[in-house]
């Protein structure tokens, strides 16, 4: 009997998503903006940057330091000139990121053994790629030391760093980016999904009709709940094969484990999606609401930037976001083969985080009944 | 006053996206001077002709000339000269009387040396003196619709379009509201007064009724009520099953229309058809039909053709619920609803018996929703209790649940859904499965005439398909009650009377109906009625009880309306007096 009931109540909600021209666009339209905006826009990697060198030496060294920074894919163009007045203008107005200056004693003060200098003009209010840039520029001024005849003589001495990177060995962004974006659209397809859904029904008025029907609260929850968490597995799963087929980002761990975890995670994020829901009166508060949720989600959660990287008093707060735990294990299985204990230990507070949010939310819906 | 019109339409066609167009060939005029009715159920496109009048939107075909401008060409002269009231009161919720109405003032460009001499006599004249500092969201529906109309006169208009002005109105200020508008129209003030009420149309100097988009008539509403002139019968001392005599009596030849009446039964006959005899139950009354005077719904339902048979198929598969017990199927026992310091219903008792109709009747906001939503456990009451079927609402909600069938007032249905897939949930919510499921659902295709509408999305069905659909979701289960909220307000005649068909015989079957109205005639059908007014009940009895209670020398017939006025100001004078 309540199975009976249950199904029905299912059957309605998938529906009522998928018939709803708007709902189906929800499903469709953010999930590949999404992919192609974080996979291949936002990419934290400097490439195609201008640079400008005002080159007053003469001599040999000056003009290989040029020829080495042309020679470099990074930048796009690199502009001459030998007015400082025209470098300040390229900053100024952002036809150059950096400005490279080789003083006129240059390639004398190498050959005669003293210490040369170049300087380094870079635009500061590109705090993120100027500090990349500044890296490039120095690593090719650091090998074209290591050339002069001073460096060579030292270079018995000096101590040679190899680099090597682990799970990721050329860095590629799309391997560190679409991981991120398997547990993102869970989050914000579940989110919006389960806001819109109660409110929905609020609105057309049809919420009463299911209050005065034999389902019992619980059921409307769980009603409520599953349909949102079935979409959700639904877009992860679409993710994880664009990931391997199309991003070619290695599976190195266990999809077992992944799924197993997901469930919890959407089980939170749903919950919290309800929570949202029983509070709206409108759709436009459910959505707002969802959002309101989300932006602050994504920045707490180190999908950007590290949560050790936060100040101390903020990083408590992220502990209750959901989306913190399921990147760990997003991102492990995928890049790393992440053990077992590992996944459990970051699925136990998806589990209390579901379990908080869901009482909540069915407190939240029983006290709206008075 | 010229002779003339203000307003003149010429073959107006108006089309929004496929489908039949909103409005097709609509001819007519408006007066000065006089209030001219646009009638018409919802849907038939009142809103649609009256915003056309006021220029806001074009007519695909034939033109609209409005106080002698083109609408096409010089909307602006029109706008400068008319007041326009929209049917959701144009008015700002969170700003006060006041407020509203230097907001007005300032958009309608009024002078301030003006402003002080037309705010007093518009206050005065609407009686919101006292309440120029209340927020407009506070005002009663009544006070609002008011407020909406001082709002159109700040400039005096020439043309007063107002589309709907009595929805959500008690009868009380709806006949304040019309005195004002009557008033108005002495000092040539041309007036368009838009409703679905029938009643309202039959008080109107002239009508354009409107149906479907099509104008079925134009002219003083006498001229159509005069259609019908003696063929309107009241049939009187029908004892037994009235309902199922009037069932009896649609199905035969010769009858146009029929409905329940309070005790008696209402008949419009073809012309030269004699009224056909009641049984005679009880040796010592014998039912007679006097000739009575035709209303406007008469009228309208013999211009439509008459109206559907008096036999339900619903009705017939219905499985009789006996009465053994003789206990009522709905109770309710000192109902009371407190939000905060304010008692939305106040002590409400009543109960009923199994196979019958009982009605709440009173204005939005008066505490009837609130009893209708305690006693099918959509609200918990603060004190006293509710049952259905003998269960508990607090106790056992679910097995009551069970055994109610809930219409809202909107027509709640999933829109996106198809209307297989309604059905289908709804049967499955109500824990049908495997046969009776497949037998219920289709029966109610057959019943209903769903069968080419399966897969057509909800939302998209007319309003008098998507009224039978919700009738079909909330029975499908064979509920013992029914509990219809509004169920017919702003349908058409002939589906209102399909309904009540249907229920009529569901009730003979012993199933057991609470309906909420604030529609006068929907009040007739009721065996019994509670009329509630700010919160409590004020008068229970049968509607002729009620109107026997007020019936004096003035007024020896009085309508259900005349009725609910005279117990209202009973019930003031009373608590005025204690």
């Amino acid at each position: 009997m309540w199975w009976t009931r249950l199904k029905a109540l299912i059957v309605k909600e998938l529906l009522a998503v998928l018939r709803d021209p708007k709902g189906r666009a929800i499903l469709i339209g953010p999930p590949i903006v999404q992919l192609l905006v974080f996979s291949y826009a936002a990419t934290l990697e400097v490439t195609n940057v201008d640079v400008m060198v005002l080159n007053r030496d003469n001599g040999h060294w000056g003009q290989e330091l040029v020829e080495r920074i042309d020679g470099s894919p990074t930048f796009r163009s690199i502009a001459f000139t030998d007015d400082q007045n025209e470098v300040r203008d390229a900053i100024d107005r952002q036809r150059a990121i950096a400005a490279v200056e080789i003083g006129p004693t240059f390639s004398r003060d190498i050959e005669a053994g003293r210490p040369a200098e170049v300087q380094i003009i870079l635009d500061g209010r590109r705090s993120n790629a100027s500090q990349i840039v500044s890296g490039y520029l120095g690593r090719i001024v650091g090998t074209l030391a290591a050339d002069t005849p001073a460096g060579e003589r030292t270079a018995s001495e000096t101590i040679a760093v190899v680099a090597r990177n682990w799970f990721n060995p050329n860095l590629t962004y799309q391997w560190f980016m679409v991981p991120n974006l398997v547990a993102s659209i869970a989050l914000l397809i579940g989110l919006i999904v389960t806001a819109l859904s109660i409110a929905r029904e609020r609105e057309l008025g049809t919420f009463d009709q299911l209050m005065v029907s034999p389902l019992r609260t619980h059921e409307i929850l769980i009603g409520k709940l599953i349909p949102p968490m079935m979409i959700g597995l639904f877009h992860i799963t679409v993710y994880i094969l664009a990931a391997v087929f199309i991003f070619g980002v290695p599976l190195r761990g266990s999809l077992f484990l992944l799924y197993g975890s997901a469930v919890f995670y959407l089980a939170a994020v749903v919950g919290l999606g309800l929570f949202i829901s029983a509070l709206s009166m409108t759709q436009q508060q459910a959505i707002l609401g969802a959002f309101l949720f989300m932006v602050p989600a994504m920045l707490l959660s180190g999908f950007a930037t590290p949560i050790e990287n936060m100040p101390t008093w903020l990083q408590p707060v992220t502990l209750v976001n959901p989306l913190r735990y399921f990147l760990v294990i997003v991102k492990g299985v995928f890049l790393k083969d992440i053990p077992l204990a590992e996944v459990v230990r970051q699925t136990i507070p998806l589990c209390v985080i579901a379990l908080v949010t869901l009482s909540a939310a069915s407190w939240l819906f029983r006290r709206r009944l008075e | 006053m010229t002779d003339e019109p203000f307003v003149r339409i010429s073959g107006v066609v108006k089309r929004f996206g496929k489908g039949a167009p909103a409005l097709d060939h609509i001819d007519g005029e408006i007066l000065g001077g006089r209030i001219t009715g646009l009638v018409g159920p919802d849907g038939a496109g009142k809103t649609t002709l009256i915003r056309l009048m006021t220029g806001l939107m074009l007519p695909d075909e034939g033109k609209v000339d409005v106080l002698g401008f083109d609408t096409a060409k010089d909307p602006a002269g029109i706008q400068a000269s008319i007041g326009y009231m929209p049917q959701r009161f144009g008015l700002y919720e969170d700003l006060s009387v006041q407020e509203n109405l230097d907001l007005y003032a300032d958009l309608r460009g009024l002078p301030l040396a003006e402003r002080t001499a037309t705010y007093d006599e518009l206050l005065e004249f609407t009686d919101l003196k006292r309440f120029t500092s209340r927020l407009a969201g506070k005002l009663s529906g009544g006070m609002k619709q008011k407020l909406g109309l001082a709002c159109a006169l700040l400039r005096k208009p020439r043309l007063l379009l107002l589309d709907e002005p009595g929805v959500g109105v008690d009868p009380i200020s709806r006949r304040d509201l019309w005195k004002m508008v009557e008033n108005l129209t002495a000092s040539g003030i041309g007036v368009v007064w838009s409703t679905a009420y029938l009643d309202e149309a039959e008080a109107c100097d002239g009508v354009l009724l409107l149906n479907e988009g099509k104008l079925l008539f134009a002219g003083a509403p006498s001229e159509l009520t005069g259609r019908v002139a003696d063929r309107v019968f009241k049939v009187s001392g029908v004892t037994g099953r009235r309902r199922e005599t009037l069932a009896r009596f649609l199905d035969k030849d010769g009858v146009v229309d029929g409905v329940i009446q309070g005790e008696a039964i209402r008949l419009v006959m073809a012309p030269g058809a004699t009224p056909p005899s009641a049984p005679s139950e009880n040796a010592g009354v014998t039912p007679q039909a006097t000739v009575t005077p035709p209303r406007f719904e008469d009228a309208f339902i013999d211009m439509l053709g008459g109206g559907p048979g008096g036999h339900s198929k619903l009705a017939e598969a219905q499985k009789p619920f006996a009465n053994e017990s003789g206990k009522p199927v709905i109770e309710a026992h000192g109902l009371t609803k407190r939000f905060g310091d304010f008692t939305a219903a106040d002590d409400i008792t009543f109960d009923i018996p199994r196979g019958q109709i009982f009605g709440l009747l009173g204005p939005n906001g008066a505490g009837k929703s609130t009893t209708f939503k305690m006693l099918c456990g959509l609200l918990k009451p603060s004190a006293g209790e509710g049952r259905v079927a003998g269960f508990d609402l607090r106790r056992d909600a679910a097995e009551a649940r069970n055994r109610l069938g809930y219409m809202a007032q909107k027509f709640s249905l999933y829109g996106d859904l198809s209307v297989a897939q309604n059905l289908n949930f709804f049967a499955g919510v109500y824990g049908l499965s495997g046969e009776r499921k497949k037998e219920r659902t289709q029966l109610m295709v057959e019943i209903f005439g769903f069968g080419r509408l399966l897969a057509m999305s909800a939302k998209d069905l007319p309003l008098g398909l998507k009224q039978r659909l919700a009738l079909a979701c909330a029975v499908l289960h064979e509920p013992e009650a029914l509990f219809l909220d509004e169920p017919t307000s702003g349908v058409d005649p002939i589906t209102r009377r399909e309904f009540w068909t249907h229920i009529n015989g569901l009730v003979e079957k012993g199933v057991t109906v609470l309906v909420t109205t604030h529609f006068m005639d929907e009040a007739e059908y009721c065996d019994r009625i509670s009329l509630i007014y700010r919160g409590r009940s004020i008068a229970l009895g049968s509607p002729d009880d009620l109107k026997k209670q007020v019936a004096d020398a003035a007024c020896p017939d009085p309508t259900m309306e005349d009725a609910f006025i005279a117990l209202v100001q009973r019930s003031e004078e009373r608590q005025a007096a204690a």
